[in-house]
């Protein structure tokens, strides 16, 4: 019965979405404010029918309703309750239904904190969004239902996938669509601007806090999905360039490179048509992630969908939205005339230099994701781009990023000198050297990547300090509590993006691995500590059976701690997972996975050092919190959608 | 990593094995350093995108071996490499070797770069010293209606 209103729900959700996106469109079109004014009332309809639907879909799950195909193929009764819950999006159709609720909630958030924009641009900008919601609508009605029931059900269902039966995963693909989604926002905003004609400074201002909302969603999002990997895949790697994870990382670039350039068309009223390009564009590589996800195409350990006709239909919304945008943009490009007057070297062009590197870096990204089936189709040759090309072609730009980061932080509006802007910053530019120099000096290999990371880490981090203190000028240390939280933000998120490269570096310049047959109660060296297997177990789980080795970690004769590295199987799905024991320090993990019993006695064991790897998250976790500060800035609030702030002044040097 | 373990597992539940086994490995440190090495460079080619060193799959475990046998017979790494492309394409290499279309996907994002950075500069000269009607802030409109009003 629940379950039926779900699916009612949903159907109603599609119908008020298609109401939404004609009505306010042509009222906008034809300044009718009554047509207009339904939009808001719509977008809360969508919502709740939305959310009441995806509640259905959660409770069929929870009570274990076999009887829906869904349930049956993705979950089983003696589940915890968590992945239960989780396992509601854990699948191709829950997830899309997740995707399409969080679409109407951004759209519910613009209708009821949206009361301060221009009439038209609302109802434009609720039109333009509930479009997505159709399309998505009609993707999950007409070709992933998650509501069908079976005619025979099931005494017991088939189990979620025991990979994704991991608390840091349950909340990845939330947190992850938020962010997918949060930047169908920002399209919406660029493609009512342009419908509206009209894109200024208030534009910028009004759409940055959702792109930096979205920014930050995703940053915890691919961080939480890093971290699982981390923990969860058996060998302590935090990035695989696998075509699902590069789909997530190119939104986030182009929303990181989004943030910037709405700054300069808020505060300077220039580099207006590439902003417009860039939301457009972010939104669009969300689709194409969806689509890379979802079609098959590429396929991954992510990929639950591989089913050509829904490949086809997602391609078919990528080519509406982007076409149509795209060709709108062309048809605007008049109203997106530059206003600002700015030097060569000023924050405008810094800011600039950082959206050319976001821009192509996203770019070296996407075209090694795709060359494998562009080289398939125009080249016949079958070939690989695994980790070594990203880590080569990526790598560089990032470390350029973090170099000019810190003057360009420090520059003026409108003309700078750059002696100026580096001024400040010398005494650390020589501290940060002096680091690298260190490090170099103290590692063993003749690894570049470590020195790199920690100078770039320093310089990045001291750099975010400098430019706290040059805000506050001579006054005294008091001010900086009074400093807009803005600034802090920017300040926090800067020096977290020093923190994750210098964890990045630590962890693949000076990991050391061992491999090795442990005998029970024989110690064994690795990188200073000493390990011990004491005893191998079999224990049984709620619904898995898990070999777990209890290994002892001592350093010079001092108890550190007891690692219980797992080996799980899990009879339901028929798969085995590991689980790793791992010791975490700031300083280093140590990380230990069992293995197999060995012929002549004995038990594998891989063992692993991971220097500074914890910093990774953390540094993920200071650029997220940092975003939040930005985002709870006064003036977001304040003028979230307030005309009269438009083009606030800047003086100039 | 897992992903092969996905496909392998109904039929190798049993043998549930970590990638690098123990007893895979070589007794020399330093050309087992060799080989793990390439471990990396080579792929898993019944996997998804996975290289050897982290596949599960009974195959990648017989390529580690076939690895460890070539160095032990005194081939280079860049022969081991061959040994594989010759009999499975260049597909089964990590790094796709940059030569003839494949120079497009090397030369993609410095090209991009050079583009994109002449693009931005031509742009920021353009700021610098803008036409006459948009330096005083004003649209075009704007300014043809400042001068009606002067006018009149």
């Amino acid at each position: 019965m629940v379950t039926e209103l779900g699916h009612f729900a949903l159907i109603l959700a599609f119908l008020v979405a298609i109401f939404q996106t004609i009505v306010p469109l042509v009222g906008a079109q034809k300044r009718w404010s009554g047509w207009m004014a339904v939009a808001e009332p719509a977008a809360s309809a969508q919502f709740l029918l939305t959310a009441f639907s995806f509640a259905a879909l959660t409770y069929a799950f929870v009570t274990s309703d076999f009887s829906l195909r869904l349930v049956t193929l993705n979950s089983h009764s003696a589940k915890p309750l968590i992945y239960k819950i989780s396992g509601t999006w854990g699948n191709h159709e829950g997830s899309m239904l997740l995707w399409v609720l969080i679409v109407a909630f951004f759209g519910a958030m613009a209708a009821w904190f949206g009361g301060g924009l221009p009439p038209t641009l609302r109802a434009r900008v609720l039109g333009v969004q509930a479009a997505i919601g159709v399309a998505f609508f009609a993707f999950i009605i007409f070709t992933s239902n998650p509501f069908l029931r079976l005619a025979v059900p099931p005494f017991d269902g088939q189990d979620l996938n025991p990979l994704l039966q991991d608390p840091g995963l349950a909340l990845h693909p939330p947190f992850l669509y938020m962010g997918y989604v949060g930047l169908s926002m920002a399209f919406s905003f660029a493609v009512a601007a342009l419908l509206e004609g009209r894109v200024d400074a208030a534009w910028g201002r009004w759409v940055r806090p959702w792109t930096l909302a979205a920014w930050v969603f995703l940053t915890i999002g691919i961080a939480l999905g890093s971290w699982w990997a981390y923990y969860e895949l058996g060998w302590g790697g935090f990035w695989f360039w696998d075509p699902v994870e590069n789909a997530s990382f190119m939104p986030w670039l182009l929303a990181a490179a989004l943030l910037h350039s709405a700054i300069v068309v808020e505060k300077r009223e220039s580099l207006k048509s590439w902003t417009i390009l860039l939301a457009i564009l972010a939104f669009g590589f969300s689709l194409i992630g969806t689509f890379i996800v979802r079609s098959g195409l590429l396929t991954s350990v992510h990929a639950f969908a591989n089913d050509p006709e829904r490949g086809v239909f997602i391609l078919m919304i990528l080519g509406f939205f982007m076409g149509g945008a795209l060709v709108l943009f062309a048809a605007r490009a008049n109203v997106m005339e530059a206003k600002g007057v700015f030097g060569v070297v000023s924050r405008e062009s810094a800011l600039i230099a950082n959206n050319v590197l976001l821009a192509v870096s996203c770019f070296v990204v996407f075209i090694g994701t795709m060359w494998p089936l562009v080289a398939e189709m125009l080249f016949d040759r079958k070939l690989s781009v695994g980790p070594p090309f990203f880590n080569m072609a990526f790598t560089p730009f990032m470390v350029v990023l973090g170099l000019i980061l810190p003057v360009g932080a420090m520059m003026p509006w409108k003309r700078a000198r750059i002696g100026k802007a580096l001024w400040p910053l010398r005494y650390i530019f020589v501290l940060a050297v002096v680091i690298a120099g260190l490090v170099w000096a103290m590692q063993t290999g003749r690894s570049l990547i470590g020195p790199l990371g920690a100078f770039l880490g320093a310089w990045l981090v001291m750099g975010a300090a400098a430019d706290l203190k040059f805000r506050i000028g001579s006054s005294s240390l008091g001010r900086l509590l009074r400093l807009p939280r803005a600034d802090w933000g920017k300040a926090v998120a800067h020096a977290g993006l020093g923190v994750t490269m210098l964890g990045v570096a630590g962890l693949t310049s000076w990991q050391q691995e061992d491999i090795r047959v442990a005998q029970v109660d024989q110690p064994f060296e690795v990188g200073g500590y000493t390990l011990t297997l004491t005893d191998v177990q079999e224990v049984e789980g709620p619904n898995y059976l898990s070999t777990m080795g209890f290994i002892k970690l001592e350093q010079n004769g001092q108890m550190i701690a007891q690692l219980r590295p797992e080996k799980r199987i899990y009879p339901v799905a028929q798969m085995p997972t590991t689980e790793a024991g791992i010791d975490y320090n700031l300083g280093r993990d140590v990380y230990v996975v069992i293995g197999d019993p060995q012929q002549g006695g004995g038990w594998a064991v891989r063992t692993y050092i991971k220097p500074l790897t914890n910093w990774i998250w953390i540094g993920s976790g200071l650029m997220a919190f940092g975003g939040l500060l930005s985002l709870s800035d006064r003036r977001f609030r304040v003028a979230a959608g307030n005309r009269k702030t438009a083009a606030t002044p800047v003086p100039a040097e | 990593m897992m992903r092969c373990l996905i496909i392998g597992a109904a039929i190798l539940l049993a043998s549930a094995a970590l990638a690098l086994d123990p007893s895979e490995m070589l007794d020399d440190p330093q050309l087992e350093a060799r080989a793990r090495a390439l471990d990396h460079d080579i792929r898993c080619v019944v996997c998804q995108s996975e290289a050897l060193a982290s596949s599960n799959a009974e195959w990648a475990r017989e390529a580690r071996g076939i690895i460890r046998e070539r160095i032990l017979a005194g081939d280079s790494d860049a022969e081991v490499r061959a040994f594989f492309v010759e009999r499975y394409g260049e597909f089964v290499l990590m790094t796709p070797p940059g030569t003839g279309s494949n120079l497009i996907l090397w030369a993609a994002g410095p090209l991009m770069l050079l583009l994109a950075g002449g693009i931005a500069f031509v742009y920021l000269r353009g700021r610098e010293r803008p036409e006459s009607a948009t330096d005083t802030g004003l649209s075009a409109e704007e300014t043809k209606r400042l001068k009606e009003i002067l006018k009149e």
